[in-house]
């Protein structure tokens, strides 16, 4: 056992416990199921800092391996382990979900019991799919959070929750099953190669498709994660879900589950499968600059303060898109500081709509001005949140964006596959990806002067108190970290450091692996003699021997069968490459 | 030992940090105490400091040397690493000592002006960061750290000028500062991303910082040919210059600093006038080794510097409100300095940069006095006679405006100067030879227009006799000591700065270190200008004639404004705008600003507001969300509706359904569709192949043939054999039997002889029993190809 690796399955416990021990206590003890709900939260987080202590910088591999036999029939272990991208994933989820209960106290008055046990529950989902390294155990996580997120919006939600809730799960799930026919399909190819059925992703990493393969299932992978991240123009489900969640299931939503459409690339999709990241990139990189720009300019016209701040994570989640296709160091590491920041900030824009709302029951902003006058603590924090979400420097917004934009200016000469001419350059899209820097102080601080600045004219307003202690128990920490990300960046980023490396390293590696059938990294390409120039169209021409065919097909039927005909609707997709791939590998298994 | 300097912006900023946290708790007395104390503090870390630079600068014999603190490495990825790391050199030295120095007298100050401010504590917490943010600014060692001073200070300028944020337009105007402000800080970003692009492999692990960025490699690298024949210089030198133009109020950014007036008076002095927006000039002259490098991008800050002088002085002269002159008066006097910095004479730039401090800051703190003492109000119009009533104000007042008009002796004369010689003489790579006395012209004009308008001012203000009501005129009183004090430090300062840059008339024996202080300074720290080989240098009897100009100019402006305003708002001024249509014209114009910010408004924001909206309405919620997202929705939707309807569980329905389907199999089944023929030429001639056409009906059709394609239905060889002997036996009418006569292969082989170029086939339905023809035109290959097939082409075209 490696060192630590008694910390992950703690922190997927304690908050499944925590769950269990509040649906035990009576209903209507709402002091005691926060306070058990606090309670485990907190002791989760303060495990989750014991992962700093065991996590080595210098080292771009997984951490805290824990690794056990799960489902042997399927070959699916229960693996879960962190490095430098997951790692800071993990602490903001355990970070922020404290803090969004307890800023839930006043909020939420409805089903209490029910209430705490979801968020538990969530919170188990969103840190078992930040460390699950088995694809299977990945894609239970990924759907486990899908159902609490569903009842956050759908129970304790505003007037349209249902709508908003329904279009949020249709939405998720469209991505994801795509995804889960790619993973089967993978699945398959893998064991084709080398007779052994297993879902683990490390073992499934080292597997090289065929370009075309590749391409598909990059697609499909980057469906699932594309909506969730969300890019333009998937996103529509965003503000609806925004809008509609209480203050808690925003804060969750933005902080934490939007960062698993990032992540997911980062992991899943661009490692698996690279070339077909490599063709996708450039078209996913001004995709991402279109969400920045035309989230910006959304968020602008909105009026319902909530609304604004969903359409500026589209913008700010456009940043996080565009350093990771960029595909440097720079870009990568950006991005994932970009997320850790828009999780604080985001978050705390969220939570400060909760207060406002808590006592105002209004999300409009004509209906505020001049709060500042009446809640001068409150505003100044609130300044500070918007400052560090319009991506100032000093505070955690900047860093993120800068770097982002930085990796992507810089993209054009590391690009491994050349950018092609008929798309805009990379130091273009840099260009204009900047030019949300004007944009998020446009729309920030147009919904900062409308909400605190101005006469203080409405009636209601006048009596509004300002931040009591336990809502500046949530607030304090959330600047605090902001403050502390934007002057420290270096501890976070050097911890990513080998981990993205190693990552960009496996991608290049893998990206130079020629064309042919599915087979193991590093090996060569099976029937080589033509192939071995890595011609694209030799494999797919290649006819099968004589007298092969029979057996062949059996053993095609076989697997088609046992991945439970999922193959078979991919082979049709991936074309004859698919069915070509099997007939050379020969004999296996 | 360089060990403290990071106490220079850390002081001021923990100083914000007590006063915007527990401020709101603390006695005034403390709260400005704190700010005091920490300004003050710093301003004495900065002269410690001075002392060990100048030891360290003595040492290389007067040729440079820096102080250098690295307080942490601040950002690591990869080879980029950017250390937070501080660097004291001649030039930051000196606006260090500027920042300081006049941010503790205006400290001082405010605790006398702000005194009945509700809000005290947060005023001085934002002084303090503001403080803070400019000492990093000019403080840090590359261009990020720089870049956190510089957002910084925007971010404290919109605090300050949006200070009394109950006034909507007040606080328009701060974010109007900070949004334009923003556009110049893109622009800054993507200088900075292009100078890392272009210098990335030479950073040695400390990349943009202004060492890397000044050596001899990183020149090599500006020099590279980038887009359109221009150097990288030219790109990334405009780009930086546009973050200034933000910054520092050049057109077309200029539009924020009016309005920024809208703060409290001594920030408009410190932030406004004295410091913040200098720091563009700052910038360029800090990167100076890339402005150098290219004379386009030279041509532009100097352009862009005459065209704001210019125009910023237009502007000054109809308006009537106090700051609004002092603010125009700033921008064109930005103006002026970059021309200096356009002109590569960027130590005058500088040197510009402190005088104009000193009086400018002054002309703003006594505005504030003035103010003060006319219960608030900046109108000019109702001023006047001032002169007795505040008579420390008065005079310190009159010492800026003549440094401001450019009288010998005080700060602005040798300055000013400096700059216009510098221009006269300026002939740079690239420029022809004329623009540098363009550019002299140009701002002789501007230097008349800056006499004149504050001069005009000055007389509204002080001379002749007050035109305020009762009630304002009865409280008029002199300021307390906390504000007089300051005025008079700055006036001795505007003084006796002037004299640290005479011009190299003669030898100052001994004193060069003092009176040609500025060039013994500053020169070390920035580059050289590109100048033309060979070009001549100005002669003592042309620097004498210069100066005479100058002085004359300024003289002129001020005469012009006594013959005009000596004695208050001046009648015949008023008559002609009234009665002259240009000259109506022009007042407008002038008092309008040109009509710039509505300009902006209509072409602009008003678009921009108008595209957002449109993008949100029509894009998001129609195009995406309504026809995509729920129109998809709405078809899964449809689709389920009609199946439930369908699926209820009612057997009658369902047998209806059966039955309804069967029908349907039928109908749709029974139809022959696509019927046709197909043909192919064999060694024995041609063969058809009749397709009935798929469905229940093209199975058992019955065909008829037309291979010649005469009209009539070709008969099987037996009916024609039969017929024939019919015929033969001499009935001409022979019977022919439908059934079994005509001929009805699915498959012919006909020679080619008996084939028609028109074929027609007759195919009669099963089930409905009717029947439809369908006609072929069968191409013969042609005998001789090159003459049959174009009329064959021909014929199947038509």
């Amino acid at each position: 056992m490696m060192p630590g690796a008694f910390i992950l399955p703690l922190l997927l416990g304690l908050p499944l416990l925590g769950a269990i021990f509040v649906m035990c206590t009576p209903k209507g003890e709402h002091a005691l199921h926060r306070g058990l709900a606090l309670v485990f939260t907190t002791l989760t987080f303060l495990i989750s800092l014991l992962l700093l202590r065991y996590f080595d910088n210098r080292v771009g591999t997984y951490q805290a391996v824990l690794d056990v036999e799960w489902i042997p029939v399927l070959g699916a272990r229960f693996k879960l382990g962190v490095d430098g991208i997951s790692l800071w994933l993990v602490l903001l989820t355990t970070f922020l979900t404290p803090l969004t209960l307890l800023a839930a106290h006043g909020a939420v008055q409805k089903h209490v019991r029910e209430f705490t046990a979801v968020m538990l529950i969530l919170e188990t989902g969103m840190l078992g799919a930040f460390v699950a390294l088995d694809l299977f155990l990945f894609y239970v996580f990924w759907e486990v959070m899908l159902i609490p997120m569903y009842l956050l919006i759908g129970i304790w939600g505003g007037q349209r929750r249902l709508y908003a809730s329904i279009k949020f799960v249709i939405y998720t799930m469209i991505g994801s099953l795509l995804m889960l026919v790619a993973i089967f399909y993978v699945y398959v190819q893998y064991a084709s190669v080398t007779g052994v059925y297993t879902t683990d992703l490390e073992a499934l990493s080292r597997l090289v498709l065929p370009h075309d393969a590749q391409l598909w299932c990059f697609c499909a992978f980057a469906l699932a994660f594309a909506i969730k991240i969300p890019l333009f123009p998937l996103h529509t489900w965003l503000p609806d879900a925004h809008v509609e969640a209480p203050t808690a299931g925003s804060v969750i939503l933005a902080g934490v589950l939007l960062k698993f459409g990032i992540y997911g690339f980062l992991r899943f999709a661009m490692p698996m499968f690279p070339h077909g990241a490599a063709v996708m990139a450039p078209y996913i990189a001004i995709l991402a600059v279109v969400g920045i720009i035309y989230g910006a300019f959304v968020a602008f016209a909105q009026d319902d303060v909530k609304k604004l701040v969903a359409y500026s994570s589209v913008s700010h989640l456009g940043f996080c898109a565009l350093g990771i296709f960029s595909l440097t160091a720079m870009g990568v590491s950006g991005s994932i500081y970009a997320m850790l920041s828009h999780g604080l900030t985001t978050g705390g824009l969220f939570l400060g709509i909760g207060v406002l709302y808590e006592r105002r029951h209004t999300r409009r902003m004509a209906e505020y001005g001049g709060i500042w006058k009446q809640m001068p603590v409150f505003s100044g924090l609130f300044l500070i949140i918007t400052l560090g979400s319009a991506g100032l420097p000093g505070l955690s917004g900047f860093i993120g964006e800068f770097l982002t934009i930085f990796g992507t200016f810089i993209a054009g000469d590391t690009f491994p596959k050349g950018w092609p001419d008929y798309l805009p350059a990379p130091r273009l899209l840099g260009a204009l990806a900047a030019t949300g820097v004007i944009f998020g102080a446009v729309y920030l601080l147009f919904m900062f002067q409308k909400v605190f600045f101005g006469p203080l004219d409405k009636k209601k307003n006048g009596s509004l108190p300002d931040l009591s202690g336990r809502e500046l128990t949530v607030f304090l920490p959330l600047v605090v970290a902001i403050f502390l990300m934007g002057f420290f960046p270096r501890p976070f980023l050097r911890s990513m450091e080998q981990s993205v490396q190693a990552m960009l390293q496996t991608y290049k590696v893998r990206l130079a692996e020629p064309d042919g059938p599915a087979r193991l990294q590093g090996d060569p390409v099976p029937d080589a003699a033509p192939a071995a120039a890595g011609t694209p169209t030799a494999m797919n021409t290649a006819a099968p021997g004589p007298g092969d065919g029979a057996a062949l097909d059996a053993q095609l039927r076989d697997l088609a069968g046992r991945a439970q005909g999922a193959a078979a609707r991919i082979e049709g997709a991936a074309g004859a490459s698919a069915a070509v791939d099997v007939r050379a590998n020969g004999g296996t298994p | 030992m360089a060990s403290k300097l990071f106490l220079i912006p850390l002081l001021p900023l923990l100083g914000a940090l007590i006063n915007l946290t527990v401020g709101r708790k603390l006695s005034r007395g403390f709260v400005h105490a704190v700010a005091v104390a920490s300004v003050s503090a710093s301003l004495g870390v900065v002269l410690w400091t001075l002392w060990e630079l100048w030891g360290v600068y003595k040492a290389t014999g007067y040729v440079g040397g820096e102080l250098r603190q690295v307080v942490y490495t601040w950002i690591e990825v990869g080879n980029f690493k950017v250390e937070l790391a501080f660097r004291m050199d001649t030039l930051s030295a000196v606006m260090c000592f500027v920042v300081t120095f006049i941010g503790t007298l205006i400290h001082i100050y405010s605790t006398g002006y702000m005194a009945d401010e509700k809000r005290y504590a947060a005023y001085f917490g934002y002084l303090n960061l503001f403080m803070g943010s400019m000492l990093i600014l000019v403080l840090g060692s590359n261009l990020p750290v720089m870049f956190i001073g510089w957002e910084g200070v925007g971010v404290c300028s919109f605090l300050l000028i949006g200070f009394y944020f109950e006034r909507e337009d007040y606080a328009n105007a701060g974010r109007k500062a900070f949004v334009v402000n923003r556009i110049g800080d893109f622009a800054f970003l993507l200088g900075m991303f292009l100078l890392y692009w272009a210098t990335k492999d030479l950073g040695a692990g400390n990349s943009l910082d202004f060492a890397t960025l000044s050596s001899d490699a990183a020149k090599a690298a500006y020099g590279k040919s980038f887009w359109g024949g221009e150097r990288l210089a030219a790109a990334a030198g405009i780009l930086l210059f546009i973050g200034a133009c933000g910054k520092s109020a050049q057109i077309p950014l200029y539009v924020w600093l009016p309005d920024a007036m809208a703060g409290p008076t001594p920030v408009s002095a410190l932030i406004h006038a004295a410091t913040m927006v200098t720091a563009g000039v700052y910038m360029v002259a800090r990167m100076s080794v890339l402005f150098s490098m290219s004379t386009t991008a030279l041509i532009v800050v100097s352009t862009i510097g005459l065209l704001t002088a210019l125009t910023a002085a237009f502007y000054a002269f109809a308006q009537t409100d106090l700051k609004k002159v002092l603010a125009y008066s700033t921008v064109s006097q930005l103006g002026f300095m970059f021309v200096a910095v356009g002109t590569g004479n960027y130590a005058f730039g500088i040197f510009h940069v402190v005088t104009h401090a000193f009086f400018k800051a002054g002309l703003f703190l006594g505005a504030g006095s003035v103010m003060h003492a006319m219960s608030g109000s900046g109108d000019i119009m109702k001023m006047g006679g001032l002169r007795k009533r505040l008579p420390i104000t008065h005079a310190t007042f009159l010492i800026y405006c003549l440094a401001i008009a450019g009288f010998p002796g005080l700060a602005g004369f040798f300055s000013k100067d400096e700059i216009l010689a510098g221009a006269y003489a300026a002939h740079l790579d690239g420029w022809p030879a004329w623009y540098g006395k363009f550019l002299w012209a140009g701002l002789t004009v501007a230097a008349l227009g800056t006499a004149f308008y504050m001069w005009r001012l000055y007389f509204l203000v002080f001379a002749g006799e007050c035109r305020a009501d009762e009630e304002t005129q009865h409280h008029i009183h002199e300021s307390p000591f906390a504000m007089t004090f300051p005025l008079v430090v700055l006036a001795i300062g505007t003084v006796l700065v002037g004299w640290l840059g005479m011009p190299h008339l003669w030898h100052a024996h001994g004193w060069q270190k003092v009176f040609h202080g500025v060039s013994y300074w500053l020169d070390p720290s920035v580059a050289d200008a590109p100048t033309v080989a060979g070009a001549e240098h100005l002669t003592k009897t042309k620097i004498i004639w210069l100066m005479i100009t100058a002085t004359v100019v300024g003289l002129a402006g001020i005469f012009m404004a006594w013959r005009i305003y000596g004695k208050g708002p001046s009648a015949g001024i008023a008559n002609l705008v009234e009665h002259d249509p240009n000259a109506r014209a022009l007042y407008q114009a002038s008092k309008n600003k040109l009509w710039v910010d509505e300009l902006y408004e209509k072409i602009i924001l008003g678009p921009f507001r108008w595209l957002a909206r449109g993008l949100f309405q029509l894009v998001d919620r129609f195009l995406i969300d309504t026809v995509l997202v729920n129109g998809s929705a709405m078809a899964v939707s449809v689709f389920g509706r009609v199946t439930r309807w369908i699926q209820n569980g009612q057997v009658q329905r369902y047998m209806v359904g059966i039955i309804l389907g069967a029908a349907l199999i039928f109908l749709l089944t029974g139809r022959a569709a696509h019927p046709g023929i197909s043909y192919r030429f064999v060694p024995e001639g041609v063969e058809l192949q009749a397709y009935p056409g798929s469905g229940l009906a093209g199975e058992g059709a019955t065909l008829r043939w037309d291979l010649r394609g005469d009209g009539a239905w070709d008969l099987t060889p037996e009916a024609e054999a039969r017929l024939a002997a019919e015929r033969a036996k001499g009935n001409q009418a022979p019977k022919i039997d439908p059934r079994t006569d005509y001929l009805d292969d699915p498959l012919l082989v006909r020679p080619t002889g008996e084939v028609g170029p028109f074929v027609r086939l007759e195919i009669t339905d099963k089930v409905s029993g009717k029947a439809k023809v369908v006609t072929t035109h069968v191409v013969f290959p042609a005998a001789k190809p090159g003459a049959a097939a174009p009329s064959a082409a021909k014929a199947g075209g038509k």
